[in-house]
């Protein structure tokens, strides 16, 4: 799996208050909400974004609320990837659950720079500024967590397993 | 090693003899919570994943607080849809506008969450029911949904931080005075990916109001979850209201903590913290050239009984500044009721203040209190990000409610010692 796209560089704290702001959150439409997406931080996001740009963020990207609109968002608005230096723990755990690419490597985020075009394989977690040359390695997931993301999400493999069971029981 | 208290939670409900951090483990659910925001979207991703069952619908709670009564046709239309699935499932715990309130407010006074508990929400501030001693932690949709289908959640088993309290707190200071305090120390990812564990001398004179708000805002140092100790205060305030024993879990006297903060409660005064930022804390008495706006009194961190006694004691028989707005919302309709007996919403609305009924509205900027460009607002709320409670242009100052009462009658930000002499 890869993506590659021009980077969209933000601080530290990016909250989920600016990624998708409450007053939007009376739907649950994800095409709706992604009109909105980073409109307190950078109003002209979504007129620029294509699919498989990247963000790159500081320390404790997603702070705040547990609203999964925000990595839903994100993802919709056709990001391939946010790679930050840290990310809130329930952003982290939501990016995972929806399929939203996430990594977390401190000397990309310190290094790329806005606009600059930038390829990520996730397989191997390298990270390649292609407008500087310079590589980078992510720390890879953990196998559990790699099954989630193998299987299109948490529902998805938990349905792989219920799946598994059955098959496991059939042969018993 | 030993563990600690959060780990011996978690052992117990992944039923493993021990935990140490780092480690996955799956874990049985006591309860999982969602509300008029989150449960839509869980909603969405259970019947996307063709689930057709509960795994047991008096262990799900769902609460409408977030836009409730419903703001507009959109939010009518989310209160909706979880009304009618809670009605299909045959929900228990589904608690409607009257019945309903600031669910991190509601559950513990209904009794619904204990000691010993595993929990998720889906809401960050579901952290909080670590002051009755339980692992409670915020979660997303999804995590909410796969929940209510298998009544189990994974868990990176956290590592910890240990807070330890000495000292009473000062008269005009409370709950909200000491986590503020804790994350100006610490940061907003001070305890991220963390316990935060609360221990020491200091902890038998905190109130379980008091605790209630602490843990409420442990998500606000970025910690997975914030839990106290289980003492007499806890006993008593579960007697009569769980329906469930509460498990009693203490942590091993050689379990590991990363790091150790030491606070001596005698030394606290009334804290503000400025925008953007819940970390950005300064003495209240050190921003008496702010200018206010607004003051918001309520939420599921202060809109609790013993907020609503501090504001009353200082908003009674006064007159709040002119050219203030003064909203005061008790969290739960319990808490309402008891305003309305009291007499405290006759002496608020005498005050100049409005009162309203149960919503977590104006502290995310979702109806009842937003904010125009340049405006700003006193909130006994939890976040004061960019945006927050409106206008990108405006600002939050977050405080106890005696700040915020006192704030309330001066129009600038106040020290209450300043109204109190």
């Amino acid at each position: 799996m890869n993506t590659e796209g021009k980077c969209f560089k933000y601080g530290d704290n990016v909250d989920t208050d600016v990624i998708i702001p409450a007053r939007y959150l009376n739907t649950s439409s994800a095409q709706e909400l992604a009109a909105h997406c980073m409109e307190d931080i950078d109003p002209g996001f979504v007129g620029r974004v294509s699919a498989g740009d990247i963000i790159v963020a500081g320390r404790n990207f997603g702070c705040g609320s547990s609203r999964e609109h925000a990595p839903l968002v994100i993802k919709t608005c056709g990001v391939g990837c946010v790679i930050a230096k840290s990310f809130a723990r329930i952003f982290y755990r939501n990016a995972i659950n929806i399929g939203l690419p996430i990594l977390e490597c401190e000397a990309a985020a310190d290094a790329i720079s806005a606009g600059d075009t930038v390829a990520v394989d996730f397989d191997t977690g390298l990270i390649t500024d292609k407008t500087t040359g310079e590589t980078f390695t992510a720390q890879p997931f953990p196998p559990f967590i790699q099954r989630i993301i193998k299987a299109g999400g948490l529902l998805a493999s938990l349905k792989c397993e219920d799946a598994e069971d059955a098959e496991r029981e059939k042969e018993e | 090693m030993g563990m600690t208290m959060t780990q011996k939670i978690l052992a117990a409900h992944a039923g493993l003899p021990s935990v140490s951090a780092g480690q996955l483990i799956d874990a049985k659910l006591d309860l999982v919570l969602g509300n008029d925001i989150t449960t839509p979207v869980a909603i969405n991703e259970f019947c996307r994943a063709g689930f057709d069952r509960v795994f047991d619908r008096d262990r799900i709670a769902i609460v409408l607080d977030h836009f409730v009564p419903n703001k507009d046709i959109k939010a009518a239309e989310q209160s909706k849809k979880c009304r009618e699935f809670a009605n299909v499932y045959g929900i228990c715990h589904f608690y409607d506008v009257g019945r309903a309130g600031i669910e991190h407010a509601l559950l513990p006074e209904a009794g619904i969450v204990t000691a010993g508990d595993c929990v998720i929400g889906a809401d960050s501030h579901t952290c909080t029911y670590g002051a009755l001693g339980a692992f409670s932690t915020g979660v997303g949709s999804t995590d909410m949904a796969a929940g209510m289908a298998t009544g189990k959640a994974w868990f990176r088993v956290p590592s910890a931080m240990k807070v330890s309290l000495s000292g009473e707190l000062p008269r005009g200071c409370g709950g909200k005075d000491v986590i503020l305090s804790l994350i100006g120390m610490i940061g907003v990812d001070g305890a991220l990916y963390r316990s935060i564990e609360f221990t020491g001398d200091g902890v038998a004179s905190l109130s379980m109001d008091d605790r209630l708000c602490i843990c409420n805002m442990a998500v606000e140092a970025g910690a997975k979850n914030a839990v106290f100790p289980v003492d007499g205060v806890t006993l008593s305030y579960l007697e009569g209201r769980s329906g469930r024993e509460p498990v009693i879990y203490e942590a091993d006297g050689d379990a590991e903590y990363e790091e150790t903060v030491e606070i001596d409660l005698s030394k606290t005064v009334p804290t503000v913290s400025c925008p953007h930022l819940p970390s950005n804390t300064r003495p209240a008495a050190a921003l008496a050239n702010v200018k206010i706006d607004q003051v918001v009194i309520g939420s599921c961190t202060n809109g609790r009984m013993e907020d609503m006694e501090t504001a009353h004691a200082i908003l009674s028989g006064k007159k709040v500044a002119k050219g203030v707005r003064v909203i005061i919302i008790p969290a739960t309709m319990a808490i309402y009721r008891e305003c309305v007996v009291r007499g405290y919403v006759t002496d608020f609305i005498d005050a100049g203040a409005v009162v309203s009924t149960p919503t977590c509205g104006p502290c995310l900027g979702g109806y009842m209190g937003i904010l125009a460009e340049g405006e700003r607002c006193v909130a006994t709320t939890n976040r004061n990000f960019v945006g927050r409670m409106g206008h990108v242009g405006s600002e939050v100052y977050l405080s106890g409610p005696a700040v915020a009462a006192a704030s309330a009658l001066t129009g600038h930000i106040t020290d209450p010692g300043e109204v109190l002499k």
